[in-house]
């Protein structure tokens, strides 16, 4: 479904990513780990839209994808994803109203109530069922994602893209966030690609893990080389997969042991 | 209480001060009693005026309120539009962020002569003068407003399916909304300001107008319950900018208070 084609990007002489290659199949969840700094929420961006490759493609079902984020691809950063200046309904109804009503952003009459029920009926697949009428602030954190989940969801994208989504929940929450994710991946059948920090995380959701890091490191020119994929690991979570898992979990951390080791 | 505290005492300071002087000479202007000024008030407020028929303290009132009025709205509307623009066409931002700066380091009061000589004398270039006084510290106010708009929401929007139009219209100007309030009031003052000099230069009527005249008769009963009337409605105005803000946008935490 998606194809990244020796993809290479450069700021000026820095280089952030080289020479990748990746094909992923519609219905994967791909966790992103890596150390910070070494480009996962760089290609994120690029998959996204918000960037674009300095080389190579990526295409989305055979064809180029559209340099600028569009209603295909949907998002939840780690902050500042859901609109403070509407309640949590609207915010989900937003995402009903901008691709129908191209001159005034809004609905109105019958249209308007379908969209609504439809709204109503996500907020209670994430369980904000019951804080239709509030605003962001007035939610968690883990709430706020939620809501961020859901307005990302109503959208039906092709691919959900999450930069570090649950980064600065509370491990508590961070659990129920993830077997909420987990249920609304198995439903809709969506694409996920999502950055995390946390290796744990990354191995628990993700159908593969994609693992980032320099191979070529010049001491004299830090940024003359960019980081590769090193790893692409298939997980198995079925339960006669767990040592397979803890292996390949094992290997990656060695990994990360040796390059900070290294550094 | 201790909010009414510093009121009170200023007033006890006055009007001691006052019988002090009245006591030592009874035709003393400097500090008028409270009959004083109540009579001036009677005669201002309550009493039509033997040339025009009009009570003047009223009338005053409406032309310099409808002056005020509006001033802050064009003002109000040309900020909001040039910050939208600045703010997300990058640009118009290059092109016009130097130029707004520099503008707004012009005195506004060094313009009023260019201002009587383009507009006349009439209510117009007492209204530009409110305009172009406080105009470029909202754009820039509300310019800085829209780039604190976090990158995040733009992209955000634009996977919802937003386009340039509908992104303005759903979450730039919702946004900009309550910070325009808060410019707004913080804009008052100096267009009480601009208000009062114009009218004090050049005008045959207004609160300014009125307290520049009688100042040639030392008339401080007029002048001091005038002072106090314009008080009173500059903090009324605040107030209720204050409150609109919070009650049309509940979500809008800062600034509100």
């Amino acid at each position: 479904m998606i194809e990244v084609h020796n993809v290479w990007k450069e700021y000026g002489d820095q280089v952030v990513l080289e020479r990748l290659h990746l094909k992923i199949e519609k219905g994967e969840f791909c966790s992103m780990v890596g150390a910070s700094g070494c480009g996962k929420s760089t290609f994120l961006r690029l998959l996204l839209g918000q960037e674009r490759a300095t080389r190579g493609k990526i295409l989305l079902d055979g064809k180029p994808l559209p340099g600028e984020p569009d209603a295909d691809r949907g998002v939840v950063f780690q902050r500042y994803s859901v609109f403070e200046h509407l309640t949590v309904m609207r915010n989900v109804l937003l995402g009903l109203e901008l691709p129908q009503a191209k001159l005034t952003g809004r609905l109105f009459g019958r249209h308007r109530r379908s969209a609504q029920e439809q709204a109503i009926a996500m907020l209670d697949r994430v369980g904000l069922g019951s804080a239709l009428d509030k605003y962001p602030q007035q939610l968690s954190g883990g709430m706020q994602q939620r809501l961020a989940l859901a307005q990302a969801l109503i959208m039906k994208p092709r691919v959900l893209l999450l930069d570090e989504p649950f980064g600065a929940l509370d491990p508590g929450i961070r659990k129920d966030m993830h077997e909420l994710l987990l249920k609304l991946w198995r439903e809709s059948g969506l694409t996920i690609f999502m950055v995390t920090h946390d290796l744990k995380e990354g191995f628990a959701l993700g159908s593969r893990v994609l693992v980032f890091d320099k191979v070529r490191v010049d001491p004299q020119a830090p940024h003359a080389y960019g980081a590769r994929i090193t790893y692409n690991i298939p997980l198995d979570h079925s339960r006669d997969a767990a040592p397979s898992l803890r292996m390949a979990q094992a290997v990656v951390e060695g990994a990360r042991r040796a390059a900070i080791a290294v550094v | 209480m201790l909010l009414l505290m510093p009121f009170v005492v200023l007033v006890l300071v006055y009007f001691t001060n006052s019988s002090a002087r009245l006591a030592v000479n009874p035709e003393d202007k400097l500090l008028p009693s409270a009959v004083q000024m109540a009579e001036a008030v009677k005669q201002y407020a309550f009493t039509e005026d033997k040339r025009t028929g009009e009570r003047l303290l009223w009338t005053d009132t409406r032309s310099s309120l409808t002056r005020l009025a509006i001033g802050l709205a064009v003002s109000a509307v040309i900020a909001l539009t040039t910050s939208i623009m600045t703010g997300s066409i990058p640009a118009v931002t290059a092109t016009l962020s130097p130029f707004i700066t520099v503008i707004s380091m012009i005195p506004p009061l060094a313009l009023l002569p260019i201002l009587f000589i383009v507009f006349g004398l009439d209510e117009l270039s007492k209204v530009v003068l409110i305009v172009i006084g406080i105009t470029p510290m909202m754009i820039r106010d509300l310019q800085q407003r829209t780039q604190e708009i976090p990158h995040e929401l733009w992209v955000k929007a634009q996977t919802l399916g937003a386009t340039s139009w509908t992104l303005i219209l759903r979450m730039i100007v919702p946004q900009l909304l309550p910070r325009l309030l808060i410019a707004l009031r913080l804009s008052l003052c100096s267009a009480w300001l601009f208000l009062i000099a114009a009218e004090a230069i050049a005008s045959t009527d207004g609160l300014g107008y009125r307290i520049f005249l009688v100042r040639r008769y030392l008339a401080m009963d007029v002048i001091l319950p005038y002072v106090l009337w314009i008080t009173l409605l500059a903090w009324l105005m605040d107030e209720a900018l204050r409150r609109l803000t919070k009650c049309a946008f509940p979500w809008y935490g800062g600034g509100a208070r």
